[in-house]
């Protein structure tokens, strides 16, 4: 159907975020930028997506982000047919499927935008899972380009002196790794001017996120997950800081007009884990007709977590502390008491869990945390099995079947 | 007894074993998961290390907890602790590994009453110095928080007599691992499960006595020309299996060498007694047969299978991996392409626990080995 021939529906254009086209625009740039790489003699790293990405900016390397494009792949659908090919290549389909994806997209070029651009050198940071070392390992043979891994102990319980006096070393290597691959030294001034921008990047990020605060949210969990893209892939830029203040007065407007992302908006709900990224319109839709909004989740909030830990003045040395305390490296009961934290800040009357078996590190306490909500808070959990990327082991019926319900539960 | 009998009653009910233990010495004793725990140190403090490798019965406790796309092993052993089954532990040690245990270690914190609860943060990274000095670092602080919650001192003389009785299990271990290779029909694959699972939980100094009486007399009877099986080679994780011997057996092969968490894995590497002690320690966890969750480099792995294999003149390799265990699932195509290069065929298995004796697993095993 072309777009002409469909009524428009006035309230619908009016509840649509206008920043996203300018979004659009941003991140089609930097991939065309990205893919063009070699022409321009530019240096392009593969990097996590809770890796160091400030370096790099501040040394004019391209950071490219798997995970992002894991995450293009999952929307666009095309996720089940690349989890496939990796398995026929001999991964366990139960493997996490951005990197199922990512391996078997970088022997065809498939994908939504025909792969990625080769990588001079791989930047892993194990802070969000023992599967990136393994993905970038494979990476790393499979390109035969240096690989640079930094080394976040978890933790459990504390941070310790010893994992801050390692990871800090480890920083200083990774600024001599990066030197050598690019054959130039590394201006420290604009490192420090880098890890500002980024810092700022982050704080306008947050003050965004907490917009939903707002009754009705100005904007739910699944514009988060759109306008995320930014403050993974680019921050530390100026690009990134426009964005999201350019984001922010939007939705200072949308408050005061009293413009909601849900129109009849009773139901306030926090979301945990990664999106589903191939259902995310089916799944925004389904809540919004039981007017429910999912007005916060974990999972975008995780690139601003670390704020508190860095400092502007010393920003290279507070990298070392701001890396390894992210959410995905903390302990299930530390994890817990955030997101009780966020149940409270953004006065929700639910969680909503994607148990993504993808996703080891952030999925296995999930009952736990949703057993603590219950004791501490008295709210009820609806748990969604699926996976982020491959449309396989995602029921439609039975999680529709499962909404249904947990809003009788919520409706009483 | 024979010598051999006393390790397959220890392998038969490790947790009998170790009730009977603790009231006979009225010692501690301490679980641990994964081969990193630092073994020298709790040996070193008086205490009886009780390596857990997977649960002993059917899940039911355990589900409220984990979700079913966790390894067995990390299930089982969760639903052991909620059931009491391991209510003879005095403490847990959880090594950083993988993803899983890294959670489980929290659920365990959270849910487990099982005494004391010890995150030793081991680095992932083993071939920086930095990481070797942050091992140490590591290695040192659990040494002294070791001594307050067993309530007692580690000296360095208790250390080096720790590290020297480690150093002689691991150097007789060889020798069984050597005999075994040179001559596999002089005892059943069984017995070397037997072994290797007294290994992780008898009181070390019994087992050295006993494991040197077994290996004598196992030199003694060793004969080269012994067997014409088909020679395999065991490559993966935990193996709490003993029936995969004797299928394997079965079906016209004999295993002689592994590179298994629960086997040589574990074995490998020395302790220098002299000088820094502690920096020998960390020494050794950085450079001892590394395991997939860590890294060494990019290859090491696939060239130590290789190299493995080819010196244990395997005809085939069988991968034993337990289902939804990621650093071995990663791992796979690689090693199966590097040995694919060398000439060497492949099996890959994925096994739940308790799973061995089923009739799939047997058929292709028997296919495998016919094919070779
Ligand atoms: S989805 Fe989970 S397992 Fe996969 S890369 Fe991200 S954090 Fe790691
Ligand atoms: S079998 Fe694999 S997933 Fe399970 S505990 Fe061991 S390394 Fe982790």
């Amino acid at each position: 159907m072309n777009a002409t021939d469909k009524p428009v529906d006035p309230d619908k254009e009016r509840r649509k975020i206008k920043s996203v086209a300018k979004m659009k625009e941003i991140m089609t740039h930097y991939y065309i930028d990205a893919k063009t790489a070699e022409q321009t003699g530019k240096k392009v790293a593969w990097i996590t997506s809770g890796g160091p990405v400030e370096p790099l900016i501040a040394m004019d390397v391209i950071p490219v982000y798997p995970e992002n494009h894991g995450a293009m792949i999952g929307a666009s659908k095309m996720g089940t047919e690349l989890c496939e090919k990796a398995e026929g290549m001999g991964y366990s389909g139960d493997l996490c499927t951005y990197a199922l994806a990512d391996i078997a997209c970088s022997t065809v070029n498939g994908g939504p935008i025909g792969g990625l651009p080769k990588p001079d050198m791989l930047v892993c940071g194990n802070n969000i899972c023992g599967t990136v070392l393994k993905w970038y390992e494979v990476q790393a043979r499979y390109y035969d380009v240096p690989l640079f891994i930094l080394d976040t102990p978890f933790c459990h319980t504390e941070f310790s002196e010893e994992a801050r006096i390692y990871v800090r070393r480890q920083l200083d290597e990774y600024l001599l790794f990066l030197e050598k691959a690019c054959g130039k030294s590394c201006d420290r001034d604009r490192l420090q001017e880098v890890g500002r921008l980024s810092m700022e990047g982050q704080t306008l990020w947050q003050a965004v996120l907490d917009t939903t605060t707002n009754k009705p949210a100005p904007m739910s969990a699944f514009d988060a997950f759109f306008h995320l893209a930014l403050i993974v892939t680019l921050r530390g830029t100026q690009t990134v800081v426009d964005y999201y203040t350019g984001l922010l007065a939007e939705m200072k407007t949308r408050v005061a007009e009293g413009i909601s992302a849900v129109p009849h908006e009773e139901y306030r709900l926090l979301w945990d884990n990664l999106p589903i990224w191939y259902r995310t319109r089916w799944l925004s839709e389904k809540f919004a007709a039981h007017n429910a909004c999912l007005v916060a989740d974990t999972y975008t909030s995780a690139w601003c977590g670390s704020l508190p830990y860095l400092k502007e003045d010393d920003f290279l040395a507070s990298m070392a502390e701001g890396y390894s305390r992210i959410y995905l490296n903390i302990g299930t009961d530390r994890m817990a008491e955030m997101v009780l934290e966020m149940i409270d800040k953004y006065d929700v009357d639910g969680l909503v869990m994607h148990s993504n078996r993808s996703c080891k590190p952030y999925s296995i306490g999930q009952y736990d945390i949703a057993r603590i909500v219950q004791e501490k808070r008295g709210l009820p959990t609806l748990i969604i099995e699926a996976n982020m990327t491959d449309a396989r082991s995602f029921s439609e019926s039975q999680v529709e079947t499962r909404i249904d319900a947990f809003m009788e539960v919520l409706k009483g | 007894m024979d010598a051999m009998q006393v390790f397959h009653d220890v392998a038969a009910d490790p947790q009998a074993y170790a009730r009977e233990w603790k009231a006979r010495t009225g010692g501690k004793v301490v679980g641990t998961f994964c081969s990193y725990a630092p073994e020298e140190l709790i040996l070193a403090a008086g205490a009886l290390g009780y390596r857990i490798v997977g649960g002993s019965g059917a899940i039911s406790k355990a589900d409220a907890h984990l979700q079913a796309y966790c390894c067995s092993l990390v299930r089982g052993a969760l639903e052991d602790a909620l059931n009491q089954r391991l209510d003879f532990l005095d403490g847990t040690i959880f090594p950083h590994t993988c993803d899983s245990i890294q959670r489980l270690s929290d659920l365990w914190r959270m849910n487990a009453q099982t005494g004391f609860h010890l995150d030793v943060v081991l680095p992932v990274k083993l071939d920086t110095a930095s990481a070797q000095d942050y091992m140490r670092a590591v290695m040192a602080k659990a040494r002294s928080e070791l001594e307050g919650l067993l309530d007692t001192t580690i000296s360095d003389a208790n250390l080096r007599e720790a590290i020297d009785t480690c150093n002689r299990i691991r150097s007789a271990m060889q020798t069984l691992y050597t005999i075994r290779r040179d001559c596999p029909g002089v005892m059943a694959g069984r017995d070397v499960h037997a072994i290797t699972r007294s290994a992780m939980v008898m009181d070390r100094h019994d087992f050295l006595k006993n494991l040197l009486t077994v290996v004598e007399e196992l030199a003694t009877q060793a004969n080269p020309a012994c067997h014409d099986a088909k020679r395999i080679f065991l490559s993966g994780g935990v193996c709490n299996l003993p029936d995969i011997y004797s299928v394997i057996e079965a079906a016209g092969g004999v295993v002689v060498g592994d590179d298994l968490c629960t086997g040589s894995r574990q074995l490998t590497g020395t302790i220098a007694l002299e000088g820094d002690l502690m920096g020998a320690i960390a020494r050794r966890y950085t450079g001892r047969a590394v395991c997939p969750a860590k890294h060494a480099g990019i290859k090491r792995r696939g060239e130590d299978l290789v190299h493995l294999a080819r010196e244990s003149k395997a005809r085939g390799v069988v991968f034993l991996y337990l289902k939804f265990c990621d650093p071995h699932a990663f791992d796979y195509p690689y090693l199966k392409e590097m040995l694919d290069a060398a000439g060497i065929p492949t099996l890959l298995v994925e096994l739940e626990e308790q799973t061995a004796s089923d009739g799939q697993f047997r058929t292709r095993c028997e296919a495998f080995i016919e094919m070779l």
